[in-house]
């Protein structure tokens, strides 16, 4: 891989690009019947998931239940062996390729590791996908949303002409954050965002998700093993388990359902600190968190 | 076809407002922003009360260009005000690129590093064949820790698995060396002394050579990618941690691997250049099988074979040394892996041919002619 394959762009005439409206319906991703199996290994089997707009949905579930697959299946990395994926009304799972641009130019993903081109400095990694879908925009345009998006992640401008081997890990994701954001989408996938980071650091990513989902009317699918983030920034929280989703909801109702896996999950002693942390957190109202829920409707941007 | 953002001038007593319409987002903004950038008379108010949406480019367009004319914004929508707030508080110069030195500056600085990094590597492959020799001094003293498993699958990656390319290339080349010798011969009524040129140049020289030029473009490559690749990824890190020495767990099974199938391979490969230059000797020049090879047994000296597998094992270690040195040099980023690849076969291959003309003259000075 070298820094001419990504920087030279090659896209489909600028013009041929479709039209995209925002999408105003209720449900950006949905998910009816998904089956993944792996050889003889079944991961998914019969799920279903609608992620609400405006939403952060965070996606919980034991190591090895698929979560990192489900996602790989919504973005198009995973074609899956059974059912369907709609993501913005299209169907992504047997589409038309040029409806397919139409959706992919609209959603951000930041890897688990940041999978940040290592031949490009931070900026250019932000500008690879606005060259890639939107070539007439000037170099000067270029250079200067990819300074404001690398602020805007809150890494210091310094960072805009490092390489990525130059960054500290949370640095890294930061910096992916800033290229999942740069075509300003309107769904983000974030992959266990919060892992490897320290407990500040952690926060701040947190503040910095929902605080990007309220400005810019984000809709958020957010894979997470982290019990604060769960507590502090999800809307709702969906439960993988047993090949499928077998509960979504607030935290609180995700108690009621009686799963035994969901009991030992926010019932264990380290839900219990998070739990605490938040409502101590709550009741000082410092907390950044706690939008308020209408659980009939979805929230809008 | 997409709808792009567009604007109008309005003048009203000496004051300029731009009016924008339209959507302002990534998508739409290409053409207004160049545009807006031209005009240099000062605006006093922008009007965004005629766009219909905004995202943050949108409201960076914007911003920028009140900032540079000190203009008032007016008929923004709730959503462009908390754009604009936002992406204000992130404005920033900072490079995009790290910065390039003036032309006077550079050339110095590039000439002056790259022969700090010649030094730099004189001194590295030196202390790495410290470590080698040290890592097989300490298996020589501590035979437990030596990786025979290690060995035994490296040696069939680098030995068995290559036999029928080599097997191939060998026949080919046997078979050219007889076409083209006894065309050549055959205008002294010489042919057939093609079985003493086949006989002797395969075994003395293009038998080891072309294998080891086999095995550092098949197995040089290979354990420099490998090596390289587990360097990126942290498991050399690792090993030191757990106590494991790379060198001896890594380096010495590939090295012993290839020093010690180099001259079986060799031997392989100058047998099977002999069976080609066989088979056009039979069909071509009236030399029945058998012959051929029974002359070559009576024509080719017992030093030949000795030349040849002396060098081979030396190959092998310049092969082996070369791939392993390269791939424990890699740090930083994928395109390093591929760069080292490059250089431990280029490297590996210039080596080979230098010590292999040494050793011609070495040879046949010492009355091995």
């Amino acid at each position: 891989m070298s820094e001419e394959d990504i920087v030279t762009p090659a896209p489909a005439d600028a013009e041929d690009l479709p039209e995209t409206e925002r999408f105003e319906g209720k449900y950006p991703i949905r998910i009816r019947g998904l089956r993944n199996a792996f050889g003889d290994q079944v991961v998914h089997e019969g799920l279903d998931l609608d992620v609400r707009r405006g939403e952060i949905l965070g996606v919980v579930g034991g190591s090895g239940t698929g979560k990192s697959v489900l996602m790989r299946s919504i973005i198009g990395l995973q074609v899956p062996d059974e059912g369907t994926i709609e993501v913005f009304g299209h169907d992504i799972t047997d589409a038309e390729p040029d409806e397919v641009i139409g959706v992919r130019n609209r959603w951000g993903v930041l890897f688990q590791g940041g999978a940040l081109f290592s031949t490009l400095t931070v900026a250019e990694n932000v500008q690879v996908p606005l060259k890639q879908f939107y070539p007439e925009l000037s170099q000067e345009l270029l250079d200067e949303i990819a300074r404001y998006k690398v602020v805007f992640t809150g890494l210091p401008e310094t960072a805009t002409s490092k390489y990525p081997s130059e960054l500290s890990g949370g640095m890294r994701k930061r910096a992916g954050l800033a290229r999942a954001l740069a075509l300003d989408p309107e769904l983000l996938f974030l992959d266990e965002p919060t892992a490897g980071l320290d407990p500040i650091g952690a926060a701040k990513f947190d503040d910095l998700t929902r605080e990007l989902t309220n400005r810019l009317g984000l809709t958020v699918f957010l894979i997470t093993h982290d019990l604060d983030t769960l507590y502090a920034i999800c809307d709702r929280v969906a439960v993988l388990a047993d090949h499928k989703v077998v509960a979504v909801g607030t935290i609180p109702e995700l108690l009621e359902s009686g799963h035994p896996w969901i009991e030992e999950y926010f019932k264990g002693p380290r839900a219990r600190a998070a739990q605490g942390t938040f409502e101590a957190a709550k009741a000082q109202g410092t907390a950044a968190a706690g939008k308020h829920l209408d659980n009939t409707d979805p929230q809008g941007s | 076809m997409r709808e792009w953002a567009d604007f109008t001038i309005e003048e009203a007593g000496g004051r300029l407002t731009v009016a924008i319409s339209g959507p302002l987002r990534v998508s739409s903004i290409g053409k207004l922003d160049p545009q807006l950038r031209a005009i240099e008379e000062p605006v006093q108010t922008v009007d965004l009360s005629e766009v219909t949406e905004v995202d943050t480019v949108g409201a960076w367009v914007v911003q920028r260009f009140v900032d540079a004319h000190n203009a008032v914004v007016v008929g923004a929508s709730e959503q462009a005000d908390v754009l604009m707030e936002a992406v204000r508080e992130t404005q920033t110069s900072a490079d995009v690129k790290p910065p390039r030195l003036p032309f006077f500056t550079r050339v110095p600085e590039f000439t002056g590093e790259k022969v700090v990094h010649w030094f730099q590597g004189v001194y590295s492959t030196i202390a790495f064949l410290g470590a080698v020799i040290a890592a097989m001094f300490g298996t020589i003293r501590h035979p437990r820790r030596f990786r025979g498993k290690a060995l035994v699958r490296q040696m069939e990656l680098v030995g068995v698995s290559s036999l029928p390319i080599i097997g191939l290339m060998s026949f080919l080349i046997g078979i050219v060396i007889a076409q083209q010798g006894a065309v050549q011969l055959q205008q002294f009524g010489a042919e057939t002394l093609t079985v003493n040129l086949v006989g002797r140049i395969t075994m003395r020289e293009l038998g080891v050579l072309m294998t080891a030029i086999m095995v550092a473009g098949r197995s040089g490559s290979a354990f420099a990618a490998q090596i390289g690749t587990m360097k990126l990824t942290e498991e050399i890190d690792a090993m030191r941690t757990i106590g494991v020495s790379p060198a001896e767990a890594l380096v010495l099974p590939r090295i012993l691997a290839a020093v010690l199938m180099m001259p079986l391979l060799g031997f392989f490969s100058s047998v099977v250049a002999i069976i080609g230059g066989a088979v056009i000797g039979d069909v071509m020049l009236g030399i029945p099988f058998l012959t051929f090879l029974a002359r070559i047994q009576e024509v080719v000296p017992l030093h030949d074979f000795y030349v040849g597998m002396v060098k081979a094992p030396v190959f092998g270690l310049i092969v082996a040394i070369s791939g392993c040195y390269q791939g424990m040099q890699v740090k930083g980023n994928a395109e390093e892996v591929g760069l080292r690849t490059t250089q431990a076969v280029v490297q590996a291959i210039f080596m080979v041919i230098v010590l292999d003309a040494f050793f011609a003259v070495f040879f046949t000075e010492i009355g091995w002619g």
